[in-house]
């Protein structure tokens, strides 16, 4: 025991000497901007140093030997492990959306924190204990092994299970991966002004730098680092919100004094007569647009007609050309057919709908009448449960139970991991009601000639979708609430301004997302490229491939993979990014069941499992085909009004009924593998 | 402590603990999720209680699940340890 806890003392020191340059380069650049440093050289001070600082890491822990870059050596200690599979885990979602979407939704967004939390009790408890007995190095290698098969006793049984948990594996992370480096893409684009492509590719750099150099080793050393930054860039603005309304700088404790002011307040501006005129207006926005839907295809030929005369008028009278111009955009902007006009408009009345809708009240749960209510209800516990199973089955995730010293160190080190994750989790409930608090007192009610400056800023930063948007629809000069819109993705990065806090504070955050999105982009392409490299090309293609040769085919396909994502995310793809809830359903229905009955039911067997794995995978597909408007499905669809992304209600089940039958159809397991099941199961000497 | 576990003692009681644990994490997660709008009405430092526990209740309840868990098995693992140092 002695050398591992010198290495942990020296980590120690290490990290603590990190954290205090770190807080040296803060108080740094917050004199420069103090000395009138512009911003957009802080934005870039910042991107650059942390991604030099992610490259630096990656580069001192370089690496080719097999053990070091699948498994860190098996040498990482339980608290580090903790930390890095917690920035593994908080992504780019969890960092700059959480907070947004509980704003938005109030108590019916806590599905998010219990199923992201309760999932760590399922690894605990059924996994990652079990896997790091079983000592591979990926997840397809514990069910390929596991569920080997009598037919086969060279080990070649498991091909068929070794494969489907491959694909599991990859159609699980890519979604992800590509939603990360886009979350990239994003972060350093707003906040350097640098080109969205070009923002992409900067991340990347300092992903492959980090990856591919030292595989596991290097990116559990430089998540450890990430998450620093993650915690205290979240940690800061919570904190002093907190402080400003309440008296009290722990945010996770004061907004409890803050919750009924605020539902006071939002019962007031509901019946505020204000309020109501502003959404009456909108519901007549709406009734406008279903007028002309009505009266379809006759309303759109009125309409265009009627955009050309505009033109024509304004050209004859010889207007400005800021006049002419706007009329020639509504005539290009208007839609080139009547089934376009069908579709535009019924957004057009959705939206104006949804903003005639009265305020969601932040602490009720279920709000509704009876029959919503239970609906809503219904599909909490089936996203919690989602949400939790698959969390259990997320292959980057899993895949660091392998990097501890021992069984014993990997439970601890799942604790810690939940412990480190609840740091952030913990605050982000706090920080929405911080920030409707703030919004709801000081921006409601307010004068629209003194709107503050982070209005304006993050009302221009997207002119497509606005991320924020706000305008005087009844003309009284007066913000009412109804007329802001805010979208979840703009609220952590727009709270250090919302605060009042220097530019500096608005430079960590981005940071902080930057950290939080690369952290998990580095674990997911490793857990993908490992797929490949040691499950397809090892194990599946060239079982007699040198140590020298698997990890360089490894860091090809790290390569490969990474660029491949870059691409994906490059083309924007609104579709990939909505589906990336759906993953954890995926995981869940298609790796859980088997890896779990793997563990505690002996009887299952290689039939059973890859029974389980496609039909857990094609219930929960289809379900999401035949639910999900994006997938060209239809909400009628919908089994007891269960949305699609809960698809792994049905799955789930499904999957370990399939294993269940067709096991007991099919021979048990032989000797081998009973041995097997005994081994990871045996207490660790 | 006092006497050492065979295999099979050793993964019955784990197994045993395991059920337990996961009974309280299902009965933590389910019911302050399906009763929540019942539990509105009480409070706890000024949440109502329904908003604290799936705020942070539950998420802490899973933490002390994980703390025991891997304390226990500490235990039983320390237990059921052979006498004789293995190289």
């Amino acid at each position: 025991m002695k050398p591992s806890r010198t290495f942990f003392q020296r980590l120690r020191s290490y990290y603590l000497m990190f954290t205090a340059g770190f807080a040296c380069f803060l108080i740094a650049l917050a004199a420069l901007e103090q000395e009138g440093m512009p911003r957009v050289w802080i934005g870039y001070l910042f991107m650059f140093a942390t991604i030099v600082l992610y490259a630096t890491l990656g580069v001192l822990s370089r690496t080719s030997n097999v053990l070091e870059y699948y498994v860190a050596g098996r040498r990482v200690p339980a608290m580090f492990n903790g930390m890095a599979t917690a920035a593994d885990w908080i992504s780019a979602a969890s960092f700059i959306s959480l907070a947004g979407g509980l704003y938005l939704h109030g108590f019916d967004g806590l599905a998010y924190i219990m199923g992201w939390t309760g999932g760590y009790c399922l690894v605990a408890l059924l996994i990652a204990p079990y896997l790091r007995k079983f000592s591979q190095y990926t997840i397809p290698d514990f069910l390929a092994e596991r569920y080997g098969g009598a037919a086969n006793p060279a080990g070649n049984g498991g091909r068929a299970v070794r494969v489907l948990a491959v694909i599991a594996t990859i159609i699980v992370s890519f979604t992800y991966v590509v939603a990360q480096i886009y979350a990239v893409g994003l972060i350093a684009s707003r906040f350097t002004g640098v080109d969205f492509s070009v923002g992409i590719f900067l991340g990347l750099a300092s992903i492959l730098v980090c990856s591919f150099l030292g595989g596991m080793r290097a990116i559990t050393w430089t998540q450890v680092a990430q998450y620093i930054i993650i915690l205290v860039a979240f940690l800061i603005p919570a904190v002093w919100l907190s402080a400003k309304h309440s008296d009290n700088p722990i945010p996770q404790v004061a907004y409890g004094k803050l919750l009924p002011k605020l539902s006071a307040r939002e019962n007031v501006l509901q019946h505020d007569p204000k309020e109501a005129e502003v959404r009456a207006i909108f519901r007549q926005r709406a009734a406008d647009y279903q007028a002309r839907i009505n009266t379809l295809p006759a309303s759109w030929e009125a309409g265009r007609i009627d955009t050309q005369r505009k033109l024509d008028s304004v050209k004859l009278r010889n207007a400005s050309l800021l006049e002419i111009r706007a009329a020639e955009r509504a005539l290009i902007a208007y839609p080139k057919s009547a089934d376009e006009a069908l579709r535009a408009w019924s957004d057009a009345r959705d939206q104006n709908l949804a903003r005639a809708e009265p305020i969601t009240p932040h602490a009720t749960p279920y709000p509704g009448d009876p029959a919503t209510s239970d609906i809503k209800r219904n599909n909490f516990l089936a996203l919690v449960f989602c949400l939790m199973l698959g969390t259990a089955a997320l292959p980057h995730i899993l895949m660091r139970s392998y990097t501890t010293p021992s069984v014993h160190e990997t439970r601890v080190s799942v604790f810690w991991t939940l412990f480190f994750i609840l740091l952030i989790y913990l605050t982000i409930p706090a920080l929405a009601v911080l920030v409707k608090y703030d919004i709801y007192n000081a921006l409601v009610g307010s004068d629209y000639a003194h709107l503050p400056n982070w209005v304006s800023y993050w009302a221009n930063v997207d002119k497509l979708n606005p991320l924020f948007s706000i305008s005087d629809v009844n003309r009284d000069g007066v913000v009412q609430l109804a007329e802001i819109t805010i979208d979840a993705d703009v609220l952590v990065l727009a709270t250090p301004e919302i605060a009042g806090l220097p530019y500096v504070i608005s430079g960590l955050v981005a940071a902080g997302g930057l950290a939080a999105a690369l952290s998990t982009a580095d674990g997911l392409l490793l857990a993908i490229s490992n797929a490949l490299s040691h499950d397809v090309y090892y194990k599946l293609v060239d079982r007699a491939a040198s140590t020298q040769k698997r990890v360089t085919i490894s860091k090809l396909l790290l390569l490969a993979v990474a660029f491949i994502a870059a691409y994906a995310a490059s083309t924007k793809p609104g579709d990939i990014l909505s589906l990336v809830g759906a993953a954890f359903s995926l995981a869940g229905a298609t790796l859980f069941p088997a890896l779990a009955l793997g563990v505690f039911w002996k009887r299952a067997n290689q039939q059973g499992a890859i029974a389980g794995m496609v039909v857990g995978f094609t219930v929960c597909v289809y379900y999401m085909l035949h639910t999900n408007p994006i997938l060209g499905g239809a909400a009628g669809g919908q089994w007891f009004h269960i949305a699609p992304i809960s698809a792994g209600i049905f799955g789930v089940p499904a999957g370990v009924l399939a294993i269940v039958i067709v096991s007991l159809l099919t021979r048990p397991p032989d000797k081998q593998t009973l041995a097997l099941i005994d081994y990871i199961r045996a207490p660790e000497q | 402590m006092d006497k050492r576990l065979t295999r099979q003692d050793h993964w019955h009681k784990t197994r045993r603990m395991t059920a337990l644990l996961l009974i309280l994490w299902l009965l933590t997660s389910f019911c302050a999720a399906f009763f929540a709008r019942e539990l509105t009405g009480w409070s706890v430092f000024g949440w109502p209680l329904s908003f604290y526990l799936a705020a942070q209740g539950a998420s802490l309840v899973y933490l002390a699940i994980l703390a025991v868990y891997a304390w226990r098995m500490r235990r039983l693992d320390q237990a059921s340890r052979t006498p004789e140092p293995r190289a």
